[in-house]
Order: structure tokens, then sequence, then C-alpha cells
């Protein structure tokens, strides 16, 4: 697959990326860029800091050094008279609206349906109408398969329904980037390959790509790079012909045998 | 018991109790509906505030909750009026429970806030919702459903506690029926009666708790 023509501008810049919970330094200076178009798997075993990275880029975690930018502008700080200043809150909360993110719990709101999960962020941040928000969520549901069950509250449907729901709401925000952490881990087996399909069909369609797999047959088939992670630092990266069948370092190799791919 | 005696001076009564019945609604009304929007607050700072406000909050809700009822009722009318704020026995009473649903409703509110998941702020966060719309559209929604039943028993609770208001001389039903038995000294009837009043006043509070209930809740 070459979706990733266009390399040239880098959609998310990591830079020098350092966080700590407590005593714990969970990423020791992380460098990572994603172009347009590309699609970027992080690899690793737990604790590795591929979720923590992840989480850095829309805030959710927030991060004690270094520079995490989208399209060049830096997300939750700005630097003024050589400090840096965390943004206001509305800020970071327009600046999380450039990405979309999928969990590994779904994290849909139990209390409204399929479509109005996906219209939620459509009326309330895009300041869509419902007549026009309902049109776009019911095109995403239809892209996810899942346009029969628009009227369903979550409990009502599979984790792997669930998910597809999770990823139209995430994509109908239209993001310049999607997050994806560990999507299919809570999955039961025969409900994984329904979710891979959504997002390989993104990917073919161009769509940016950040993803926290353990999917490795996955992340070799839909990644243009992988990265793989050991303790906070990115070990090795590279496209994944290379890293899967020629990994240079004995960590990642280790790594491969363990994963069994 | 001579019924027909009794209903005789029910019906000369039935002004008065009417009055009472009309007062307790009234006191318990505004007391859960302002205690229970208060609640919603206190619960909310419980919660998210800064650690100073909780640490304030946190002092009022375990005051209010550690104290009686009846001393709170006492204490609203006869030591603000000694600080210079004047209310009557009515609006202290219903001041008095009003601060006490603020305090079980924020206590309750808090732990409903506290059982939903985080994954459901992160979620919210991650499409761009800012606090306020995530708690107005996330949260609230979620921690009401899971609060009404407990939410309904509280207010049964002050519309019992608000019978502790006849103490300092508001005409509520109970006031109202002990006045009656100080004219005809039907005491058993009397007290059998409005007894039967205020259980039909939480019973129906208690239906329509769970009608409610069976009308929020999440299809599964």
């Amino acid at each position: 697959m070459n979706i990733g023509q266009n390399m040239s501008s880098p959609l998310l810049k990591i830079e020098n990326l350092h966080k700590s919970f407590g005593a714990l330094e969970v990423l020791r200076g992380v460098d990572l860029t994603v172009s347009k178009g590309e699609v970027v798997s992080l690899i690793g075993s737990s604790g590795s800091g591929k979720t923590t990275s992840l989480r850095c880029v829309n805030l959710l975690e927030d991060y004690d050094d270094g520079v995490v930018a989208i399209d060049g502008e830096q997300i939750g700080y700005q630097t003024g008279n050589g400090n840096r200043i965390r943004r206001s809150e509305k800020e970071i909360a327009a600046q999380r609206s450039m990405t979309g993110m999928v969990f590994q719990q779904f994290n849909l709101f139990p209390h409204i349906s399929a479509l109005d999960n996906v219209t939620l962020g459509l009326i309330k941040v895009k300041k869509l109408g419902k007549v026009e928000a309902t049109a776009v969520a019911e095109r995403w549901l239809e892209r996810v398969g899942l346009i029969d069950h628009r009227n369903h509250f979550p409990s009502q449907m599979s984790g792997g329904q669930q998910q597809r729901v999770a990823i139209a709401r995430a994509i109908a925000m239209s993001p310049k980037l999607m997050l994806f952490d560990e999507v299919t881990s809570a999955l039961d087996p025969e409900l994984v390959s329904e979710v891979l399909n959504v997002i390989q069909d993104l990917a073919t369609e161009g769509m940016t790509m950040l993803l926290v797999t353990h999917e490795m047959q996955f992340a070799h088939e839909v990644s243009n790079k992988v990265v793989f992670m050991h303790e906070g630092k990115i070990v090795e990266e590279g496209p994944p012909k290379i890293i899967f069948k020629n990994p240079e370092t004995r960590r990642l190799a280790e790594f491969l045998k363990r994963s069994k791919f | 018991m001579d019924i027909k005696y009794f209903l005789s001076e029910a019906w000369i009564a039935r002004s008065a109790l009417f009055e009472g019945m009309l007062s307790t609604l009234e006191i318990s009304l505004i007391a859960i509906l302002v205690g229970s929007l208060l609640g919603v607050f206190v619960g909310l700072l419980l919660t998210y505030g800064n650690i100073y406000l909780r640490f304030l909050i946190r002092i009022y809700t375990d005051f209010l909750r550690g104290t009686p009822v009846f001393v709170l009722i006492l204490a609203c009318f006869y030591i603000l009026s000694i600080i210079g704020i004047q209310l009557n026995a009515f609006q202290a009473g219903v001041f008095a429970l009003t601060l006490f649903c603020s305090s079980h409703v924020g206590e309750i509110f808090r732990g409903a806030l506290l059982a939903i998941p985080v994954g459901q702020t992160e979620a919210s966060k991650s499409i761009g919702l800012t606090f306020r719309q995530t708690f107005f559209s996330v949260l609230l929604p979620q921690a009401l459903r899971q609060i009404l039943p407990t939410w309904v028993n509280t207010a049964t609770e002050i519309v019992k506690a608000s019978t502790l208001l006849s103490i300092i001389g508001v005409a509520e039903l109970l006031l109202s029926a002990q006045q009656i038995i100080s004219r005809n000294f039907l005491s058993l009837e009397f007290y059998f009666f409005v007894g039967f009043l205020y259980f039909l006043i939480n019973y129906s509070i208690e239906k329509l708790g769970r009608y409610f209930e069976r009308k929020v809740a999440i299809p599964s």
C-alpha cells in the first residue's frame, strides 16, 4: 500500500517528549513525526510508553517537557517570555477537536443512542444544526455498517459494534489526525476483524492515523511506518517490511519473537 | 373509637387540616427543590473544586449531616436572629430543611459523579467538549439517573422532617392536628389520620420516583 505520497509536511511533530507519573518516568525523550496521509503504528511491550505518547497528543495527559505540535501549532502549551504556559481550557478543547480518538474500552455515552453519540460533538463543538449533524452522523454510521443501529443504545450493541460507533463518533468531527489506542484489545477475537476492516478502509482513503496496537499482523498490513518503543524511548522505526522482517536491535527481535509474529 | 364523631370533628376541622397539609407540601417542595439544586452544586464542588473549595464544602456537608435536623431548625430560628438575620418561623424552618437537603443531595451526587467511569470524561474531551458541555451533556444525565432512588429517599426524609417545624410554631400538618386535638381530645384518631396523610404524600413521591426511573431507564 502506498498512500502517504505527501510525506513532506509533518502533520504531527513530537519532539523530546518527557512525562513522569510521580517518580516513574514513562516518556524519556520521544521524537516522532507523522506526515499527512501517513499511518504510523506504535508497538512495544506494556509500560513502554506507547499509550502515554498517544494520550499526550490530545492532552489527555499533560506532558512535562518537549513539544507536541499539530500543523505547527503546539498542543496544550504556548511559550511566552521563555516560559511554558498552559493554554486555557477552552483553547485546549478546541485543539483537541483537531484529533479524533478511539479508546480500548469504546467509552460510548451509555445514556444516548448511537446516532446521538455521533451528533453530540457535531452539535456542541462544530455547532452544526440538528438536521445537518444527523446527516453527517448517518453518513458515518452507514460507512461503519451500522445505520440500522442508529437508534440503539450502546448496551444493546456488541463490543465490535460499539467500537465502530466510537470510530464514527471520532471521525465525524473531521479530525486532521486519528488516534487509536489498542482499539481491539477489549474485543472478543471474532469481533476484531470488523473493527480492523473499518480502520483499514480509512487508511486506504488517506486518513492520517497514529495507532497503538498489539495486532502485529494488522500493523504490518496497514502502516507506512512502525515505531517500536521500549522504556519510554523509541528504539527503532521504519517501514513495516524492515521492522518486522529485519529488526536491527536485539530488543525488537525479542519483542517480535514474544509477540509470535 | 366513635367513627361518626371523629368524622364530624374532622369535617369541622377540614380547613385547618387542609391548610396544614398545604403548608407541609409547600415547605417540603421548596426545601427539596432548592436543596437539590444547591446539592448538585455542592456535589460538583466536592468532586471538581480546588482543594480549598473542597475543604470548605466538606466542612459544610459534614457539619450539616452530622447535626440533628431538629438542632438545625432551632439554630436557624434562634441563632440567625441574634446575628441580625430576621427570619420568621416558616422561613427559618424551610431554610434549615433546605440546608439539610443540600448536604445530603450533595453527598449522593458526589458519589454518583465518582461512579461514572473516567473514560466518559476522556471521550468527551477527545471530541472537543469543554468541561461545562461535558457536565451538562454527559455527566449530569448519567449521575441524575444514578441518584434517583436515593434522592427519592431523601425527599421523603424531608417530608418527615418537616413535622419538626411544629416546634417553632409553623402550622404545618402535625401542628394543625395537635391544635385540633387540643379542642376535641381525639388524639388517637387524629394522629392516625395525619399519619396516614404523611404516608400518602411519601407514597406518592415514591410512586412518582419509580415512574421517572422507568421513564429515563437506559434500554438494554
